[in-house]
């Protein structure tokens, strides 16, 4: 009785450290900034391709590194997020603020983009895109220091958009007919792709008849150090400050000489980078493909909403919460608990499936929605929305 | 942002839009059909406005998912079909004319499926349509093509119950797949069956087969579960195979897509190798093993009627053809087999009947005509399935297939399960015009 209830215990907590850590970079964006990011599942996706590259790279290097890469791939997967946030949030979501039906449509969007991405990006779509970005932003760089650029600028804008466009897609043709095969095939496919856990988070620490498997310890003591890290960055450093001030009065903290714009971009970097990590994360449980980031938006999203928006310890709370109910029935230990009792026992038998017991996980949560509309922690006070 | 969008920059915008769009209408012209982003817009390479086999081409639709989850597995199979077309092509084509693919995208949406189906047969007029994956899909697209009487070839291993004059199945019907791999299970690796799959048609029907066949054999079902496509959270699953099989037992797995993965990752994290919880799998093949990675699958046991570690001649051909046209990592499967032996008996079928676009003489043509296949000698039946070769193959360290079972002989197709009662005692026969898709045989 023990061993299965630190079993459900682990198991519970397993699944909501997953939860937990997918939802973090989205309680960041979408609870402290209010963007509704649909995005967020592509930018945990593009952790865990980069985890893959880091993963083939440190194949070569041999045995010894190769038990370690994980570490260099959760910095690299942080990076490469963070990145694409960066420039997510400065090209599109930037000219959005204030405006959540436009944002949602824009980030799904986006994550489309990225998914079709991934899937055919090779070469020459690469050296295309490059060659266009650098004739089009480099021309229009260069054409800023005139002074009457602002008289020009439509002009210019429609010359140098086709032009660009035109080099650009000649140049990629050119380069698909010389070296065929070599520079079109494509880097990922459309395939799922093998990642493979370093040899000491196979397998698991054999408790009795149970197994605590390495990779859900791993995640576990991963998740504990993103939110102390994040706690430790909103609550004591200067930035953290400054992140907080913007959340709960943009107007006064600009006034203050806060530099709102820079914090916005910060924020959502940071909340891109999470995603990262959390995609190196979930690739050792799960699939690495296209598709893994929208296995888990949802979820994410839920997470959030559940927690309250705005307040990272309900999040923590609501991902633990959603966790352990999720294992409890699904796996139907609630069945054996209340087997003295007929009609209960029935009824959780019904629902110990895992389609239907995330059919009552949502039930559950619709209730509570209808209890507490501003989830375990709502946001008090004066705050005023973005 | 504020600023109003006025005429000037109407003009400005317009004119741009309309110069960028003439340059990429000329560029389109030499697109290398390799180009990833080419391949993905059909009407690229669909210049002609023949229609069906007049002119010197005959058309034929490809119709899988090209984005979505199920790209993930039909992407190689429209490659293998397009390897057919090609090589029939290069050979002088079919009644000396060149074989034109044209390739939509059912985006892994059921209703894009039918949507897609009706615009290659109404607007492109292709004489045949090679397609689907998922059974979801062909039961979407079934209705069209039994409705304009055209002709469906579906090159996946399904769960069966199903006989339409117009579609053939390339792939193993249940009797060709399933019911052998049971049996040889409840031969050599044990009694106790706990049943998982993905939540939709193909698994929960391919499990009530399963359940029928071992209750009338004397194995035992000691647990199913079902978790939504594109599920990875599988710890319940886990607990409840180690409560029902405390001392081990076989898993036999309909899974499909990404959850094999998170599946096969985490059984073993929780420490339940194929030694105690032997697994077999139905929708794991090469292309699969090498996405979750051998590590986690190695001992674990699948049932096909091909694997790329098939030594045949025609199997050596078709590999290294496959290899030298999409790149030497890449790896061939099952589905994709059936993808190109379809293309093949369509050939056939049409050279023998002398026309492509008679379909009722097409497919009279085609009962009967044989294939020497990458998995051996196969023969279309007049059930529209194909007799084929069973194997089962265990997981190597590189990843490849060890064949530890096969049929000596072709495998006669049976489209209606034997083991279930509603259609014990069927069969289908669509060269007679008396019986039809399911007729009482005793």
């Amino acid at each position: 009785m023990l061993a299965g209830l630190l079993d459900g215990l682990f198991n519970g907590i397993s699944i909501g450290a997953v939860l937990l850590i997918a939802a973090l970079g989205l309680a960041i964006v979408f609870g402290l900034m209010g963007v509704i990011n649909l995005a967020h599942g592509e930018l945990m996706m593009l952790g865990a391709y980069t985890t893959f590259v880091v993963q083939n790279g440190f194949k070569k290097l041999g045995e010894p590194w190769f038990e370690f890469y994980i570490f260099f791939a959760l910095i690299m997967a942080f990076i490469v997020a963070a990145g694409v946030g960066l420039i997510l949030e400065r090209g599109v979501i930037r000219h959005l603020y204030g405006r959540p039906l436009e944002t949602l449509l824009a980030t799904w969007g986006v994550s489309l983009i990225l998914q079709q991405f991934v899937r055919s990006v090779n070469w020459v779509l690469v050296v295309g895109i490059s060659i266009f970005c650098l004739l089009f932003f480099g021309g229009l760089w260069i054409l800023h220091r005139r002074s009457d650029i602002n008289r020009i600028r439509n002009w210019v804008v429609a010359v140098m958009l086709p032009i660009s466009l035109g080099i650009a897609i000649a140049t990629s043709n050119f380069l698909s007919q010389t070296y065929k095969l070599a520079v079109t095939q494509p880097w990922f496919g459309a395939q799922n792709l093998d990642v493979s856990a370093p040899k000491w988070l196979r397998g698991g620490l054999p408790i009795g008849n149970f197994q605590m498997p390495y990779a859900r310890v791993f995640i576990i003591a991963l998740t504990i150090l993103c939110v102390a890290a994040i706690y430790v960055f909103l609550q004591r450093t200067p930035w953290g400050l400054r992140i907080r001030a913007v959340t709960q009065n943009r107007s006064m903290s600009a006034c203050l000489g806060i530099p709102t714009q820079k914090v916005d971009a910060l924020t959502f970097a940071l909340g891109s980078g999470l995603a990262g990590v959390a995609g190196c994360a979930i690739s050792f449980l799960g699939s690495v493909g296209p598709n893994t980031g929208q296995n888990y938006i949802v979820d994410t999203f839920m997470v959030v909403v559940v927690g309250g928006v705005g307040k990272l310890v309900g999040t923590i709370f609501a991902a633990l919460a959603i966790g352990t109910v999720n294992y409890l029935i699904g796996s139907g230990t609630l069945a054996l608990l209340f087997a003295p009792i007929k009609p209960l026992a029935d009824f959780f038998t019904f629902f110990a499936t895992t389609s239907m017991a995330k059919v009552m996980v949502f039930a559950l949560i619709i209730a509570f929605l209808q209890v507490r509309p501003g989830g375990i922690f709502p946001q008090k006070g004066r705050t005023v929305d973005a | 942002m504020t600023k109003r969008f006025n005429r000037r920059k109407f003009l400005i915008y317009s004119s741009a839009t309309l110069g960028t769009s003439v340059l990429l209408k000329a560029c389109a012209n030499n697109t290398n059909t390799n180009d990833p982003t080419a391949a993905s817009s059909p009407v690229s390479n669909t210049s002609a406005t023949n229609a069906g086999a007049s002119g010197d081409t005959i058309k034929v639709g490809i119709l899988h998912s090209l984005s979505g989850t199920m790209a993930i597995s039909e992407k190689s199979v429209v490659d293998a079909e397009q390897l057919a077309i090609e090589e029939i092509n290069n050979a002088g084509g079919v009644l000396g004319k060149q074989i034109q693919a044209v390739v939509e995208d059912g985006a892994s949406n059921w209703d894009t499926f039918r949507e897609k189906a009706t615009k290659l047969i109404d607007e492109d007029k292709v004489v045949a349509v090679f397609g689907c994956w998922t059974s979801a899909s062909r039961k979407n697209v079934k209705p069209v093509f039994e409705q304009k009487n055209h002709m469906l070839w579906y090159p996946v291993q399904y769960e069966g119950q199903e006989c339409s004059k117009n579609i053939f199945y390339t792939g193993a019907a249940p009797n060709q797949q399933i019911e052998p791999s049971v049996d040889w299970l409840l031969q050599n690796k044990g009694k106790d069956f706990f049943l998982i799959g993905s939540d939709y048609v193909f698994p929960r029907t391919a499990n009530t087969i399963i359940k029928a066949q071992l209750a009338a054999k004397g194995g035992k079902t000691v647990g199913e579960d079902y978790l939504p496509l594109g599920n990875t959270e599988v710890t319940p699953i886990i607990t409840k195979i180690k409560q029902a099989l405390p001392n081990g037992g076989v898993i036999y797995n309909t899974l499909n897509g990404d959850s094999n993965v998170a599946f096969f990752k985490q059984l073993q994290g929780a420490g339940l190798g194929p030694d105690k919880y032997p697994s077999m799998s139905v929708s794991i093949a090469e292309e699969e093993v090498k996405a979750i990675g051998p590590d986690y699958l190695k001992g674990h046991y699948a049932a096909w009627n091909y694997f790329q570690t098939v030594d045949t001649p025609a199997n050596q051909k078709f590999v290294a053809a496959f290899k030298q046209k999409y790149g030497e990592d890449r790896v061939t499967n099952d589905p994709m087999e059936a993808g190109y032996i379809a293309v093949y008996l369509w050939k056939q079928a049409v050279e023998k009947a002398g026309t492509a676009d008679d379909l009722d003489k097409v497919r009279a043509a085609a009962f009967g005509q044989k294939f020497e296949a990458p998995e051996g000698t196969v023969t279309l039946d007049a059930n529209n399935h194909l007799a084929k070769f069973v194997r089962i193959g265990e997981v190597r360290e590189d990843g490849m297939f060890e064949i530890v079972n096969a049929t000596n002989a072709a495998v006669e197709p049976l489209p209606w399960n034997q083991f279930v009662k509603e259609t014990k005692g069927y069969g289908c026969d669509w060269s007679d015009p008396n019986k039809g898709g399911k007729y009482k045989t005793a």
